[in-house]
């Protein structure tokens, strides 16, 4: 029965090879649809890093893509050429000259978000309720307050400008399949497993002697870390920083992602990035004008948020677990759970 | 002296903090929602004014606390009623998505450009007493803050859906069991907090001239600060909150270094976490929150 031990592995296994097809398709695609592969892969890592907090624990976090902003910042700083920096900021010398490269940034960025996630996790797991989320929602006000004031370091109001663009469709994939890998070791992991124990019945969970609360920690230090790469992917995606691209819209759109595919599967989490990916894509088309034959559609600015939102009141309502619920990926097409019945 | 205009300013920014916490802390009571597009219906609010511009002050004040109440009881039924035995938290992502689409609703329409218009322009000055500068503006803040709460009272305490109401705040399912209708109480709730919404929205345009799509976004997030400290579900809890994170918010304005006033909302933020963490379930708390195992 090796092929059973190894079953809770199938998912990871498919999920990456339907990520490097996506990714290879793309590559031979024009440049526009490469940008948007790119793009959704690089939310996939993000709307991973959620899922392995609020996927396992079903607590909401509103603050995570503060934790974005911090990795983005971070590696801004490590990576604008000094000359560009003495114009800009205003950074203690060391800091000012040194210029690394992208790899030994964006991992300094991620092990320095991770500590920063720590810090702040440890007061705010011994929350219940609606207050959790509430203070990860004040965590993304004071980031963002921070952000836009803080001119020596982040530039301030204006775009922190020449970040090397080093995010391209393969940097992408592999953040991706890195993040994706994470996210399974961690749900297949004993602390993964007595978090969506917790999940189910908290009170249940910690009469069994799960300690809810540093089950939570871990995942909290561990999904902001995989965030913050996505924070890191996407700065270099962008070549600028600004603190408005990191506050409410872009935690909508995540959330969003999360929510329609289901966050209660990573299965559900990579449809749900696909799904919404595809959508805006096409509402992005017919903002800008689409011909289909003689008819052009041209609609303002704002259509794509409008059914965005729809669809996920839509979701909430109908499918209140996502599309996913709490299906995976497996071969044969067919839930484990089943099986077992 | 300054330290009494501090007050007065103050006061008064709490006075608006209070009632769209009050607005916002009404519908949690009920239905376990923390309704995020609050914030819209604010902007409703704005853009009924906007709309309405050169009309007399009357219609136009009275156009916009109907537009709101309107715009509440349509979010009510389209969105939030088929979620009503939804968690808090899947309830707090579908205001915030209902937030999302109000706003590009109006984006796609307006456009993002702030935009001035011209409403009561009579109260931009202030009134002295001896060295005291009292804004006509913020004194009809306070006067009308405390009508609202006042007559908000009499109705809680006297009138037949206002104790329907603290009922169902109690205890929702049991409030149905004695006779309650669950959907009268909860769409009288909305119209209240659209009122309360409209309220502010009148002051926000009279002070600063302008609407724009995101307008509300602000002012909601320091409701949901102060709500929450009063302790969701309690209304006087929530009133206090309001004044409590106007004070905090006006003070930090008065006495904060000025290189660190811009980081002014960080630090009313970050206060907000300490305050949870030393005291989760809020100032006032209502009984109805306590878990039960």
């Amino acid at each position: 029965m090796a092929y059973e031990k190894y079953r809770r592995w199938q998912p990871l296994a498919l999920l990456t090879v339907l990520l490097i097809a996506i990714a290879l398709t793309a590559a031979f695609a024009p440049p526009a649809l490469q940008r948007t592969v790119t793009d959704a892969l690089i939310k996939l890592v993000t709307v991973l890093g959620l899922f392995i907090f609020i996927g396992n624990s079903g607590v909401f976090s509103f603050g995570h893509v503060g934790f974005m902003a911090v990795g983005g910042y971070i590696s801004a700083i490590l990576t604008i050429l000094p000359a560009k920096k003495h114009v800009a900021l205003h950074l203690p010398a060391a800091l000012e000259a040194l210029q690394l490269p992208g790899a030994m940034s964006a991992a300094i960025a991620v092990l320095a978000t991770a500590c920063f996630a720590y810090l702040v996790a440890v007061p705010f797991v011994r929350l219940r309720g609606i207050a959790l989320p509430m203070a990860t929602f004040a965590l993304l006000v004071i980031v963002h307050v921070v952000a836009l004031n803080w001119q020596d370091v982040t530039g301030g109001r204006q775009a922190l400008v020449g970040l090397p663009r080093f995010t391209n469709i393969w940097v992408a994939l592999a953040g991706a399949c890195f993040a994706l890998a994470v996210a399974a070791l961690h749900q297949q992991s004993r602390s993964g497993l007595a978090l969506r124990c917790s999940r189910e019945n908290e009170v249940a969970a910690a009469a069994t002697g799960i300690d809810v609360a540093r089950e939570r920690l871990i995942a909290f230090v561990l999904s902001a870390a995989v965030v913050a790469l996505g924070g890191v992917l996407y700065a270099h995606f962008l070549g600028t920083m600004t603190a408005n691209t990191f506050y409410l819209d872009l935690t909508f759109v995540t959330l969003t992602m999360l929510v329609v595919g289901g966050m209660r599967s990573l299965t559900g989490a990579c449809a749900g990035v696909a799904l919404v990916s595809v959508v805006s894509e096409l509402f992005r088309t017919i903002e800008r004008g689409a011909s289909f034959g003689d008819l052009t559609i041209k609609a303002p600015p704002g259509l794509q948020e409008i059914a965005l939102s729809i669809i996920l009141v839509t979701i909430l309502i109908v499918r209140p677990r996502g599309l996913m619920s709490d299906w995976e990926l497996s071969f044969p097409l067919r839930s484990a759970s089943r099986k077992e019945e | 002296m300054i330290f009494l205009q501090n007050a007065i300013d103050a006061i008064s920014l709490g006075a608006v903090y209070a009632l769209a916490a009050l607005g916002i802390g009404l519908i949690f009571s009920i239905m376990r929602l923390i309704n995020f597009a609050h914030g819209e219906l604010i902007m409703i609010g704005g853009f009924t004014l906007y709309g309405l511009a050169g009309q007399p002050y009357l219609v136009m004040a009275l156009a916009a606390v109907l537009a709101v109440a309107v715009m509440a009881l349509g979010m009510e039924r389209i969105a939030f009623r088929p979620l009503r035995n939804a968690n808090p938290a899947t309830l707090l992502v579908a205001s915030f998505a209902v937030s999302y689409l109000v706003q590009h609703v109006i984006l796609m329409i307006f456009g993002s450009r702030p935009m001035g218009i011209d409403f009561l322009p009579e109260l931009g000055g202030s009134l002295e007493f001896g060295g005291l500068r009292l804004p006509k503006l913020q004194l009809i803040a306070i006067v009308a803050t405390i009508a609202l709460m006042t007559s908000l009272a009499l109705f809680f305490r006297y009138a037949r859906t206002g104790i329907e109401m603290r009922a169902a705040a109690e205890d929702f399912t049991m409030a149905r069991l004695v006779g309650v209708r669950a959907n009268r109480v909860i769409a009288v709730a909305f119209v209240i907090s659209g009122v309360l919404a409209s309220v502010v929205s009148l002051y926000l345009v009279a002070q600063a001239g302008t609407v724009s799509y995101k307008m509300g976004v602000n002012l909601v997030l320091m409701a949901f600060v102060a709500s929450v400290i009063g302790g969701m579900g309690s209304l006087v809890g929530a009133a206090l909150g309001g004044f409590l994170v106007g004070m905090l918010s006006a003070s930090l304005q008065a006495y904060l270094p000025v290189d660190l006033r811009a980081y002014r909302d960080a630090f009313v933020f970050l206060a907000f976490i300490s305050f949870l963490l030393w005291r989760p379930q809020g100032l006032l708390v209502s009984h109805a929150d306590q878990e039960r195992v």
